[in-house]
């Protein structure tokens, strides 16, 4: 595969920084720092050890043979659930954190939706002993009520979006709007493969080390290369992190899901690149929902994580381009793997990463069966728990 | 195929510039042609129709509600066209807006559109000149002036290349910020001001936070026009369809301002 992004973030026709001119220059001093740490060795080592010491690194690639038996496969989930903080955020959030101390900043922002990235954010900010500010929309706040609590523990102060939907999206205007008004002092966190460049690529390179990883654990098991790699997708940096390191490998398949939340012929689902419409938000060309007057359209989905109505931009190029395939998964049968994998496996996962593992058996009508397939297990579904016990009338 | 561009002989009219925005459509499409032929007969030289768009990023809470107001009532860019296309009086006229919705009407029919209704500039706020040339290349081919912006972070050496891409005027960001916050005028402003207009070889109007008379008579004495907005928007947030008389009230409070700033 030819490298991307070209040098002003463009993969193919999307990303890219569409963005008011103030902050123009902050991203190229931003991309400057970013590229001039990653090429350090000094903040390799740094961040290398951070993931080791403290976020648990290597995540545990963990052979799941009864569901694998039940589906037809060999199944192979990477344990990102079982970092500290519960998900693949933490990568993403010590790099930048790290970043933002290099770099002089003495202020960090982050948006979040289902909390996952803001409780991320807050934890690097206190353990790098910086303020923290996390945009939340006020619809988030209520159903993610344990995350909100846990950045506070954590010291960070979480802002409540009210305008808008009240969800992720307006949390990323809000923060915008912050970083516009703070340029000078404040770093702002994304927390995923998504924004005006360079956090699309900057954001899979701190991610990447999951699949750097998984292919060396598997080749330990004696696997040279899986049939399919699998990753839910809302801004998609869990998918990203894992499909990074195979991107050149093309006998393995990469797939995406997206969530179809109530079915994708209801209009109230989240599935953007299936949507095929493109679009400009948050800074990036990519695949958007929206109407036909170029209105933004409310996403929906059980998982606020997923809950995006845009896709990062390398997403919509791996589609376009078919390097990658995007499936999808509706709520209902989120739930249904989020409970299949609780009782043949004894893991918890998020509701996001129920996605991938819902469209399980769609990959296997594309690899074949006995073929070996790892899932990103991107995070854990302790947060999840109130909405479980609803859904699943437990 | 095109005309003069009412853009050059405001700039050229060798007074201070008054550039004024309301979001079209707000408080409904049925309602805002009185409001902005108020700005016009007020003494508006430039009048900005703003776009409502669903994620207005760059703007503060007073333009943000305005959009909410404006789509809640079923307002589209068809709908600021229209409205250009029915304002009298000789005042430039300048779509303001967000990419998306741009994108989605299609860059060759916009400028097409644009050009018909009267329109003489586009300002796109999430543009910047290494995106989207072909969305200038029509309008510069219908005489649709895109209109760029400069801010404080902008480097001297970009100055340059922004305004190459530009036409018309240049819009110079008074502060790092979201539009209608605090107003910090200065001695500080007016130099980046001056310093900003020397390397830009357009005229320069500026704006974000200019609220009041005295603001604009501030500005006014480095800048070759102002830009007021957020101002004007909050009284249409409050009087709504009856805001037509306190719009050409302030409106003629900051011509008049303009027009006793000595240099």
């Amino acid at each position: 595969m030819p490298a991307v992004p070209d040098p002003r973030g463009h993969f193919g026709p999307f990303g890219g920084r569409y963005v008011a001119e103030t902050l123009i220059p902050p991203l190229e001093e931003l991309t400057a720092a970013w590229e001039s740490a990653w090429a350090d060795p000094s903040f390799r080592a740094t961040l290398r050890g951070l993931l080791e010491d403290y976020v648990g690194r290597p995540s545990r690639l963990y052979r799941a043979r009864r569901l694998g038996e039940q589906l037809g496969c060999h199944l192979w989930l990477k344990r990102e659930d079982l970092n500290h903080t519960g998900a693949h955020k933490i990568n993403n959030c010590m790099g930048q954190v790290l970043l933002a101390k290099r770099m002089g900043k003495t202020r960090v922002i982050a948006e979040t939706g289902a909390g996952q990235h803001g409780v991320a954010t807050a934890t690097a900010c206190a353990l790098f002993g910086l303020p923290c500010v996390v945009y939340m929309g006020e619809e988030d706040t209520e159903r993610q009520r344990l995350n909100v609590a846990r950045m506070k523990l954590l010291g960070a102060e979480v802002r409540p979006v009210r305008s808008g939907t009240k969800t992720l999206k307006d949390a990323m205007n809000e923060a915008l709007r912050d970083w516009v008004t703070n340029v000078r002092d404040t770093f702002y966190c994304i927390g995923s493969v998504a924004g005006p460049h360079p956090y699309p690529v900057m954001v899979r390179e701190l991610q990447a080390v999951i699949g750097e990883e998984t292919r060396r654990q598997l080749q330990a098991q004696g696997v040279e290369l899986p049939a399919a790699v699998v990753a839910c997708v809302g801004g998609g940096s869990n998918a990203m992190g894992i499909f990074h390191a195979f991107r050149n490998d093309m006998s393995v398949m990469l797939f995406g899901v997206e969530a179809a939340g109530a079915g994708l012929g209801t209009g109230r689902h989240a599935a953007s690149i299936f949507g095929n419409q493109i679009g400009v938000l948050h800074g990036q060309k990519t695949y958007l929902l929206q109407d036909n007057k170029g209105q933004v359209a409310a996403a929906h989905s059980i998982s606020a994580g997923l809950d995006y109505p845009g896709v990062g931009p390398e997403h919509a190029w791996l589609n376009d381009t078919g390097r990658a395939r995007y499936l999808s998964a509706t709520d209902d049968e989120a739930l249904e793997a989020t409970r299949a994998l609780a009782l043949s496996e004894g893991i918890i996962p998020a509701l996001e990463t129920a996605h991938a593992l819902a469209a399980l058996p769609r990959v296997i009508q594309f690899t074949g069966r006995d073929a070996h397939i790892v899932v990103n297990l991107s995070g854990r579904g302790d947060k999840d728990m109130e909405t479980l016990v609803r859904e699943l009338g437990l | 195929m095109t005309s003069e561009n009412r853009l050059d002989r405001v700039f050229g009219a060798g007074r201070k510039v008054l550039v004024t925005y309301l979001c079209a459509g707000d408080p409904s499409p049925q309602a805002h042609l009185p409001l902005f032929q108020a700005l016009i007969d007020g003494g508006a030289d430039v009048v900005e129709i703003g776009v409502p768009f669903s994620d207005p990023g760059a703007d503060g809470p007073a333009i943000q509600q305005a959009s909410e107001r404006a789509l809640a009532a079923g307002a589209c860019l068809d709908d600021a066209l229209d409205l250009a296309k029915q304002l009298k009086g000789d005042a430039a006229l300048v779509l303001f807006g967000y990419l998306n919705p741009f994108l989605a009407y299609g860059y060759e029919r916009l400028a097409r559109r644009c050009a018909e209704v009267g329109i003489d500039g586009l300002l796109c706020v999430d543009c910047p000149p290494e995106e989207e040339p072909e969305l200038r290349d029509a309008l510069r081919a219908r005489g649709v002036y895109p209109i760029l912006l400069v801010a404080p972070t902008t480097p001297d050496d970009r100055v340059a290349a922004i305004a190459q891409a530009g036409a018309g005027f240049l819009y110079y960001v008074s502060m790092t910020g979201v539009t209608g916050a605090a107003f910090a005028g200065d001695e500080a402003l007016l130099k980046r001001i001056a310093r900003v207009r020397s390397l830009a070889g357009l005229p320069l109007a500026v704006g974000f936070g200019v609220a009041t008379p005295e603001d604009a008579r501030l500005v006014a004495r480095a800048a070759d026009g102002v830009v007021v907005g957020s101002a004007l928007v909050r009284i249409v947030a409050e009087q709504r369809d009856d805001s037509a008389g306190s719009l050409g009230a302030l409106t003629r409070s900051l011509r008049a301002a303009l027009d006793s700033e000595i240099d």
